[in-house]
């Protein structure tokens, strides 16, 4: 059955926008906020029971409750909220409807079955098995057949998503090529489509184990595929918030990229390497050999890599020259220093960018490195690191560009501006702590994934220094900061979507989404142009030598301890 | 600007400006340099995890240890009377980690070379060396050996780094290493 899509025209950008997206793209957003904020305080739960003075859950809740977090946050809530993103970034900034709304619909439902009933499972006890759930610990069979659905859900409006840019071209909604954010999105479709199969491969196995139909699931075979799934899906992640990074300093500065050649190919260089880059998970397990090691971490890991620090130039370069532009030209730093700073947007882009880039990126460059991955593998450092990237930069991300997403798609006024002022800062900071201290805990070689650090019923002991017991402590601090700011983010939205004043022109004019500076503004800079920016150079020499001490101080841990072979 | 159409419809044919090609080329350089830093080390660095492994039922495995504790055992300790077993210098030694404990406790000599074969009797489970810091993914139905040589004394943890169930934060062992 066909319906005539309705469109309305979006009186701030002049977008016409297909009434059927509009209402997935809220809906997909909304389910994100909810299992944000479930597996939010989950999280809080775990911080405050790794705090060994408080050391809140007994063990098994304590499994049960990390388990619920990894999922929640890192599948859930991202997961839902790409989508959105995917809706948008086609049907919204290509002027077009959205391919089958009815299939979304479908992709919509087994999603949220899929979620449901994989928390269901975690929830009734008896499938504590972490969101990698490695064979052969066994969990409950419909806690793989919830993830199974989910995905394939996931896959579907990854579908519908390629459907409607088909649309889009047959119906010529747009002229030359798509802007930058929907071929950033693209990116993130195609890994997704690539990281889906992969899970399905390692998931369906161990679900038909788990009923008992296969009889046995190699657990090193498993590993190598799940993280074809893990591995991948982070992947999808960083395209997916480098998209939103370009669609915020577009929105909130007017920002253009320096160069829309360099943006578009570090894109390409995540498909092309990034996705198959999963070795780094698997090098300390045995039976894969350092050749496969090497190879894979650097030919593949290394080439994506290169893309992140492309974009880790071109992010702040498009801000710089935006600013200038605006008139923000004294000094170096000028541009920066009087950014709009009170914008939430603004200042969750900032704190993002820089966070993953130089807690997360640098880390994660390390923990991959063949040798010294033996130096924290599975310890808290892992943890460490991800809280930097997934938290502080992707869950970061997407939070700011949900405040410029609530007037111009659910048509409200923020409401509690204010809280909304400092929402992007407490949540940055705290997760910027959360993921130093547990770094700093992991060098000590604390575990992650662990109830006990005292190792009270242990048969002989060990203790760790107390540095380490100071580390936990302030992780617990910050995980608290960090969920204050989770919270002013929930009731921020939430409260706007029920109760902000509808917008109407007068609203509009009074308080402008997108930036005002004009189409003079944003236009003639540009590879082609005059480019000057030293703040950028500045900051990116600073990134780059902080890199290259990092990396060869841990090949100095490295050379300490004992030799092996 | 990035949510529109670019302007310049024939965008691949931009000049690139003289800042992004610097910074493109040392971003590359520097992947070439991590790259041949992970090969140096392996020819001249002293910390390289073995590529020496075997299928083995957990079964015959849990024997092989069994009869090494047997031979080299010099005491019991812990809780649950753990051997400890000292295996002749320049030798192979033995370790499994099973539902929630590593078994046996080894006493090593400082400055010897072990060949140490490792392996799991159920689920997976992470032989984290601790203070020393060197964690490797132990699974079941794999042994892997790698070559060790204890370059200090005392008495070090082995904790378990990979969740294994509600006991996992009581599976610790034990190396001695003895002038
Ligand atoms: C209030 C905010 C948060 C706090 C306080 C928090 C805290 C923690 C802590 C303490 C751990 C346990 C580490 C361990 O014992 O191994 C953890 C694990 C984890 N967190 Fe968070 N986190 C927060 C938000 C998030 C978000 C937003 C994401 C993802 C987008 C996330 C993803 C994860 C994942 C994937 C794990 C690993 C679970 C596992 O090992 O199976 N966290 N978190
Ligand atoms: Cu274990
Ligand atoms: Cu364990």
């Amino acid at each position: 059955m066909s319906m005539p899509a309705i469109f309305r025209t979006c009186p701030e950008t002049g977008l016409k926008i297909h009434g059927s997206a509009e209402t997935l793209i809220k809906i997909n957003a909304v389910v994100a906020v909810v299992f944000l904020a479930l597996g939010g305080f989950l999280g809080l739960l775990v911080a405050m029971t790794r705090w060994p003075a408080v050391h809140l859950l007994p063990a098994e809740w304590f499994y049960l409750v990390l388990t619920g977090h990894g999922i929640n946050v890192l599948i859930f809530w991202i997961i839902f909220f790409e989508v959105a993103v995917l809706y948008f970034a086609s049907a919204v900034l290509l002027n077009c409807r959205l391919a089958t709304p009815i299939i979304a619909w479908a992709a919509f439902v087994l999603m949220v079955v899929g979620a449901v009933m994989n928390n269901v499972a975690v929830f009734q006890g008896e499938s504590s098995v972490m969101f990698t759930s490695y064979v052969p610990m066994p969990a409950a069979p419909h806690f793989y057949l919830g993830l199974i659905l989910f995905a394939v859900g996931a896959l579907v409006a990854v579908f519908v998503f390629f459907g409607t840019l088909v649309v889009a071209r047959q119906e010529r909604t747009y002229e030359g090529s798509v802007p930058l954010v929907t071929f950033g999105a693209i990116t993130a479709a195609i890994i997704a489509v690539f990281s889906i199969t992969s899970g399905a491969l390692a998931l369906i196995p161990a679900f038909l184990w788990s009923v008992g139909l296969v009889s046995h699931v190699d657990s090193l075979m498993y590993r190598v595929i799940w993280w074809g799934l893990g591995h991948s899906s982070q992947q999808i992640n960083v395209a997916a918030h480098v998209a939103v990074w370009y669609a915020i300093a577009a929105l909130v500065l007017g920002a253009k990229p320096l160069s829309e050649k360099v943006s578009r190919t570090a894109f390409l260089l995540y498909i092309a390497f990034l996705q198959i880059a999963s070795a780094h998970h698997i090098l300390a397990d045995p039976g894969i050999t350092s050749e496969w090691k090497v190879f894979n971490t650097s030919y593949a890991m290394y080439l994506a890599v290169l893309g992140s620090m492309i974009h880790g130039m071109s992010i702040p370069g498009a801000i710089e020259a935006a600013q200038r532009r605006n008139g923000f030209t004294h000094g170096m730093f000028e541009w920066l220093r009087r950014g709009p700073w009170g914008n939430p947007a603004f200042a969750a882009l900032v704190l993002s960018v820089v966070m993953f880039g130089i807690a997360g990126g640098i880390t994660g460059v390390v923990l991959g490195a063949e040798q010294l991955n033996l130096l924290m593998h599975n310890t808290l450092y892992v943890p460490g690191h991800f809280h930097a990237t997934v938290v502080a930069g992707t869950t970061l991300a997407f939070m700011g560009i949900t405040y410029p997403l609530v007037p111009l798609i659910f048509r409200r006024e923020l409401v509690m501006k204010k809280v909304a002022q400092w929402q992007p800062y407490l949540f940055g900071i705290g997760a910027l702590g959360i993921s130093l201290f547990m770094m700093g805990a992991g060098t000590l070689g604390v575990s992650r994934r662990h109830w006990d650090i005292a190792f009270t019923e242990a048969p002989v002991p060990y203790d760790y220094p107390p540095t380490a017991y100071l580390m936990l402590g302030l992780n617990g601090l910050f995980a608290i900061m960090a969920t204050i700011g989770g919270i002013m983010f929930v009731v921020v939205i939430v409260s706007s979507i029920l109760f902000g004043a509808k917008r109407g022109e007068a609203e509009i004019k009074r308080n402008p989404v997108v930036f005002q500076g004009g189409a003079v503004a944003v236009s003639g800079y540009g590879s082609e142009g005059t480019l000057r920016l030293p703040g950028t150079v500045v900051l990116v020499s600073l990134f780059f030598v902080s890199f290259v001490l990092y990396y060869f101080i841990n090949w100095k841990y490295l050379s300490e301890v004992w030799p092996l072979h | 600007m990035a949510l529109t159409s670019p302007e310049n419809r024939l965008w691949w044919k931009e000049h690139l400006h003289g800042v992004e090609i610097v910074w493109i080329s040392i971003a590359f350089l520097w992947g070439l340099v991590m790259f041949f830093t992970m090969i140096y080390w392996h020819i001249a660095g002293e910390q390289n995890l073995s590529n020496e492994a075997y299928r083995v039922a957990p079964e015959e495995y849990g024997k092989r240890v069994e009869a090494f504790a047997e031979k080299y055992k010099v005491r019991e300790e812990g809780t649950t009377s753990i051997p400890v077993v000292r295996p002749p210098a320049g030798g192979d030694a033995y370790m499994f980690g099973r539902l929630w404990e590593w078994w046996p406790i080894l006493e090593l000599q400082k400055g010897q070379s072990y060949r140490l074969h490792l392996s799991s009797m159920d689920w997976l489970h992470g032989w984290s060396l601790q203070p020393a810091n060197i964690n490797i993914e132990i699974h079941p139905n794999y042994e892997m050996i790698i070559t060790i040589k204890p370059d200090q004394t005392g008495v070090f943890g082995v904790i378990c780094n990979e969740y294994c169930g509600v006991g996992h934060s009581q599976m610790v062992g034990r190396i001695y290493v003895v002038d």
